[in-house]
């Protein structure tokens, strides 16, 4: 007997929604075991990953602090994945937007200007913009694997940070911690409620998540895109510039990416740290896909994972569960999303062998 | 040591982690699979490594189960990408994300726990000669069998049956299919051999090169190993080179300190990744050429109903 | 052993292989008695090739038994067919352009490579397959090629070759040398399954032929007592369509194309560098390019659309429309008027996992189907209906996955496609590759209907009959070089096959100066 997958020629709708739930339901399975094995109470674990994080207030405003960059970063990752464009680098430009949007805060540490918060915001957006151009046009002026620059970028960008903690903008009253000044109420986004970190910052994402839903369901442009993701030759028969592409995708990428970057050294953190990005930048890549690369599917996605994460400071504390078994979980989440989406493209057939002569004995 | 001495030996030594990797995922990209997985299998088998040597005691013992756990893991990418036929690309992401995440579970009780390094060969008179001996001459046995695996594994591809059956399934796996190769099971062999010594890399690096565990160790260093691969056009020679000369560049650090030279360390602590951008940039500049020695298929699932 | 006069040595019952959107194979009963050569006649998508797929084991059959020499066999795999003495010619073949002969034959045979290359060298002798052992396969033409395939199906022990339309990719005169081996392997015992949509060829050489339509068995007939015509019927179901051509004069006295002097080295050492080429096409005529795959007329095609502008060509090498467009992009092409259905449907004409509507936004997207970049879908919609009726394209309506479309239909919706641009030069390549009859015969029509409405056509197509049925003037391109233009009433399929050999003399069969306005307009 041996199985076999055949090309399905009408797709199915249940089929592509079913695909996150059996990923999960997968995913929690093989979760469980390792609980087993680590010897931790699996009905404990299980309740502080899904239902601890919304038994209090301030525990989902948590959640929606951390569904922000989430979400916002997957779009922009999204958008590049479905044109063939592989930026795993959000994570550097991510550090680069922070960077580049506490320069304002850090060189103007006295100044109470209404136009320190928009100043960091158009830096943000810049640096990450900035560092995934590195990318773009390394790409398209020397063909350079954009995985492997990306990845390179964040590495690099990684000791940008630990440069400027360590020497330039370390705070002089800082006890030599690796960190910047707190920054200025005038350089944070206002928070939503009283006593929580979530701000309105929040609003970003939201803005984006529609952007990116008008770009790829509506425009012309997100078409193009798809195409040249689908079918690359196709697209050079259209003529649609694949090079575009790859600055398009990239700089999208960027933008979002130095976004959030900017939110969290303008939002929760109030300062510039070694650890601003929480590996937002890892995880939107599981958000993206989870979300099926399309951005009503990466709402869903995005809140999930932000469940998750949330879930697992509270397993540490309630369960003794490691903080890497949440990293392991998110892997296992794209291992399976990964394998269960075949079913959407193909039907396994089970063919079993006749009865029959054998026919020579070896060969 | 002199500085010399040590930055020669060095060198070897460190190379040693990158080139192990580096010949596995020529292998897997040889049949046709681009495995950007390595970094999640050198990091759980670095950390298994680790953990079974510090508690055995045993190199020996440590090397095999490492060996074995990075074949396990890239059996998971070779199931859902050859089996499941999805990305590539995507499942290779998949498995190192999920790869980083064991290794900092099955670390996690070891963290900054050091073991005795391995001891280097002695060969008489050879490693006695002043600077080479120290440099070349005094190494770990594994550094010298990988040396021996990157020339059999050159021949192997060259002139055997068994590596025209790889070269082929990674050049054309309908042809191959219609002449009786089991694509599937080629690729997954190839995989698989990628594992050990993606496995075995791990292992040199937590239990040898630097013989401590802490989480994140490996740093990248599977990515430059892929990097590698693409730097030596898919040939054994030149990606023996590529590795010492990363080799090298990793020493950078250490060596600057050692002379005193007042360089940010951050920036020597970049160079590695700064200099595989630029070589990568050079190397690929010439599309058509690295095209050429691609392996023709190299990313594309294969799910035996041909083009119809 | 059985009585090997009467008993078949491979027989077929009910044998029948089912994909997710169609019945390839539906019951299928096949008869190859020893020693004949026997052909499966069928039209493009008629099941000819899954059938022997399913003979040589690369594919598994859904049902029915396989009987060889009188006994039933299972074939799962390639390995097991070739233990029977089965061996196979695939029409795409099925070699490793890296690999030199012996080392592709290695692959599957036994024995040191000083062993195989000697064998090669003896086979090659005794069935006029001469081929160099240790070539590379990249350097072979497409004729040696087929012989390394053959010859390594003689290596083994061979009681039954199958030859996938062997014939389509050889010149005229390299058929001959082909059916020569093939007879002399015959009167050695060999058996012979011949696959073929060709009539004349199967009438020339097989002893019996099985026809297929539609999956299904609808004839065996002695090929030798049936008129073509009687075959063609048995084939498609009905009597060939013809076309219709009227004499018809160019209708410009300046190229609306002019290419000249072009010369395009390929960085690619496996492709084909093209040198000095000259073409020209006039308003209402249709120039064909001949030739056999492989010789440049990818490489050439993709200069012409403007898909490949490596090459940074003087801007007067290529001229369209009077104005210098070497350099111009594919879309800047467009808009000038230029049009073009590349050979490859599936992910080059049309976006594969996306509708037909959505497809038509490809390249018509100027055509009022966007509002300020916005995707109109109400137009998309209209324009993507149109197409389908216009163009008769059978499918389950503007919401169709361009996959799930038979090859003769996506054909028919990407040429109607284009000709709604009402463009003022087509080009087409591969106009009817794997394409039904009833499809192929109605895209031919439309090509002169629409040169007779004034427009420049260039075809490139390896179907020399198609050649001369449709065009005016005709150029032969091999290695890279494209002969002077033939008028295609004034030469023979054996003239172009001269060219296509490179043993023609070059002063024969010129066509008049293109400024001569008696120049003859005949189909």
């Amino acid at each position: 007997m041996h199985i076999k997958f055949e090309r399905r020629v009408e797709y199915s709708r249940k089929i592509l929604i079913s695909v996150p739930v059996i990923t999960i339901a997968l995913s929690i399975l093989i979760s469980s075991a390792l609980l087993l094995i680590l010897g931790k109470s699996v009905p404990l674990t299980m309740y502080s990953f899904f239902i601890a994080p919304f038994e209090s207030f301030y525990s989902i405003t948590e959640i929606f602090l951390k569904f922000g960059p989430l979400l916002l970063i997957a779009q922009a990752l999204a958008i590049g994945f479905r044109a063939k464009v592989w930026n795993i680098g959000a994570e550097g430009q991510m550090i680069m937007g922070a960077i580049a949007a506490s320069a304002v805060p850090v060189y103007f540490v006295d100044s109470t200007s209404i136009f320190l918060l928009p100043a960091m915001l158009v830096l943000g957006a810049a640096g990450g913009m900035g560092w995934a151009a590195i990318a773009a046009f390394l790409r398209t002026r020397f063909n350079a694997n954009e995985i492997l620059v990306t990845l390179m970028l964040t590495s690099i960008a990684l000791q940008v940070l630990y440069y400027l903690l360590l020497g330039p903008w370390k705070d002089p009253q800082g006890f030599n911690f690796p960190q910047t000044v707190l920054f200025q109420d005038e350089a944070l986004f206002s928070p939503l409620f009283q006593a929580t970190r979530l701000n309105t910052s929040v609003l970003i994402p939201i803005l984006f998540t529609i952007g990116a839903w008008v770009f790829m369901e509506k425009r012309f442009g997100g078409f193009k895109l798809q195409v040249g993701g689908l079918a690359p030759n196709a697209a050079i028969y259209a003529g649609f510039s694949a090079k575009g592409a790859v600055w398009r995708s990239l700089l999208i990428a960027g933008f979002a990416a130095g976004l959030a970057g900017m939110s969290e050294v303008a939002g929760p953190i109030a300062q510039l740290q070694r650890s601003i990005t929480s590996g937002y930048g890892y995880s939107a890549i599981i958000v993206a896909y989870l979300g099926a690369l399309h951005p009503i599917g990466i709402i869903f996605a995005a809140f999930f994972l932000a469940v998750i994460q949330i879930g697992g400071d509270v397993a540490l504390v309630s369960a003794g569960v490691p903080i890497s078994a949440v990293h392991v979980f998110q892997g296992l989440l794209l291992v399976f999303y990964l394998a269960t989406y075949t079913f959407v493209n193909y039907r396994l057939r089970i063919l079993r062998p006749g009865k029959s002569l054998p026919v020579g004995a070896t060969s | 040591m002199t500085t010399i001495e040590f930055f020669l030996a060095g060198t070897m030594s460190a190379a040693t982690v990158f080139l192990l990797a580096a010949l596995g995922e020529l292998v897997a990209e040889k049949s046709g699979m681009l495995n950007l997985g390595v970094e999640g299998m050198m990091a759980v088998s670095a950390a298994v490594g680790f953990v079974v040597t510090y508690e055995t005691g045993s190199h020996i013992v440590g090397f095999t189960v490492a060996g074995i756990s990075g074949v396990l893991v890239s059996l998971i990418y070779a199931g859902v990408a050859i089996t499941f036929l999805a990305n590539q690309v995507a499942t290779g992401l998949a498995v190192g994300i999920l790869g980083l995440g064991l290794s900092a579970l099955i670390g996690r009780q070891h963290e900054s726990l050091t073991v005795e390094a391995a001891g280097g060969i002695y060969i008489p008179i050879l490693s006695d000669i002043p600077l080479l001996g120290p440099a070349f001459f005094q190494h770990n046995i594994v550094v010298y069998l990988t040396l021996a695996i990157a020339v059999a594994i050159g021949y192997c591809l060259k002139h055997t049956r068994l590596g025209l059956a790889i070269r082929s399934v990674g050049e054309n796996p309908n042809a191959a299919q219609a002449l009786g190769y089991s694509v599937h099971l080629i690729r997954y062999g190839a995989v698989a051999f990628g594992g050990l010594l993606a496995g075995f890399a791990g292992a040199y690096a937590s239990t040898i090169y630097t013989p401590l565990w802490a989480d994140g160790m490996i740093a990248g260093r599977g990515w430059i190993a892929v990097a590698l691969v693409v730097f030596g056009t898919w040939k054994t020679g030149r990606i023996i080179l590529g590795a010492y000369l990363f080799g090298m560049v990793s020493l950078g650090e250490l060596i600057a300190q050692s002379l005193g030279a007042s360089i940010p360390s951050q920036l020597l602590s970049s160079m590695p990744y700064i200099v595989t951008i630029v070589v990568l940039a050079i190397i690929s500049t010439n599309a058509a050429r690295l095209k050429l020695h691609a392996p023709f298929a190299l990313g594309e699932s294969f799910d035996g109903s041909e083009s119809k | 052993m059985s009585d090997s006069s009467t008993t078949p040595l491979l027989s077929l019952r009910k044998v029948s292989k089912r994909y997710p959107a169609l019945i390839a194979n539906d019951q299928i009963d096949l008869d190859v008695m020893p020693g004949s050569i026997h052909a499966v006649l069928g039209e493009n998508g008629a099941g000819k090739s899954t059938l022997m797929k399913l003979i040589y084991g690369v594919i598994d059959a859904d049902g029915g038994e396989f009987i060889w020499d009188g006994e039933r066999v299972e074939l799962r795999n390639t390995a097991t067919a070739r233990q029977l003495g089965i061996g196979m010619v695939f029409q795409h073949f099925s070699l490793f352009e890296t690999l030199s002969v012996v080392e592709n034959i290695s692959l599957t045979i036994s024995g040191t490579r000083k062993e195989l290359a000697k064998r090669v060298r003896e086979l090659g002798a005794t069935f006029h397959l001469e081929v160099d052992p240790e070539a590379s396969v990249h350097s072979l033409s497409v004729g040696e090629r087929q012989r390394v395939e053959i010859i390594r199906c003689l290596l083994q022990d061979l009681k039954l070759l199958i030859l996938d339309e062997p014939t389509s990719v050889l010149p005229p005169q390299h058929v001959r040398s082909l059916f020569d081996a093939l007879r002399k392997l015959q009167s050695n015992g060999v058996s012979i399954l011949y696959i073929s949509h060709k009539l004349e060829e199967i009438r020339e050489l097989c002893d019996t032929a099985t026809i297929l339509r539609g999956g299904k068995v609808t004839g065996i007939v002695n090929p030798n007592e049936k008129t073509a015509r009687e075959l063609a019927t048995l084939m498609i179901g009905r009597n060939i369509p013809q076309i219709e051509a009227r004499a018809h004069k160019r209708d410009t006295d300046t190229p609306i194309l002019e290419i000249t002097h072009l010369n395009a080295k390929n960085p690619d050492p496996f492709g084909t560098h093209l040198s000095d080429i000259n073409l020209s096409v006039y308003g209402g005529e249709i120039v064909g390019i001949a030739g056999v795959s492989g010789n440049g007329q990818q490489e050439l095609a993709r200069i012409i659309s403007g898909e490949d502008l490596s090459h940074r060509l003087s801007d007067a090498t290529i001229k369209m429309l009077d104005r210098p467009a070497a350099a111009l992009s594919v879309t800047d092409r467009r808009n000038l008027g230029f049009s073009f259905v590349p050979e490859e449907r599936l992910g080059r004409g049309a976006i594969p996992p996306m509708t037909l509507s959505q497809n038509t936004l490809l390249t018509a997207y100027e055509k009022g189907l966007l509002n300020n970049g916005f995707i109109r879908k109400d137009k998309l919609a209209e324009y993507a209906s149109q197409c389908i009726e216009d163009f008769d394209v059978r499918c389950s309506g503007i919401d169709a996955n361009a996959n799930s479309l038979s090859g003769g239909n996506l054909q028919k919706f990407i040429v109607g496609r284009e000709l709604m641009l009402k463009p003022k030069l087509l080009f087409v390549s591969q106009p009817t590759w794997g394409v039904d009859v009833g499809a192929a015969v109605a895209i031919r029509q439309r090509l002169l209907d629409l040169r007779d409405e004034g427009v420049a056509i260039l075809v490139i197509s390896e179907e020399l009959e198609e050649l001369f049925e449709i065009c005016d003037r005709l150029h032969v391109i091999r290695d890279g070089t494209l002969s002077p233009p033939l008028i295609s009433s004034k030469v023979t399929p054996d003239d172009i096959g001269e060219y296509m050999i490179g043993t023609a003399n070059s002063s024969d069969n010129l066509s008049p100066g293109v400024k001569e306005s008696t120049y003859a307009h005949q189909v």
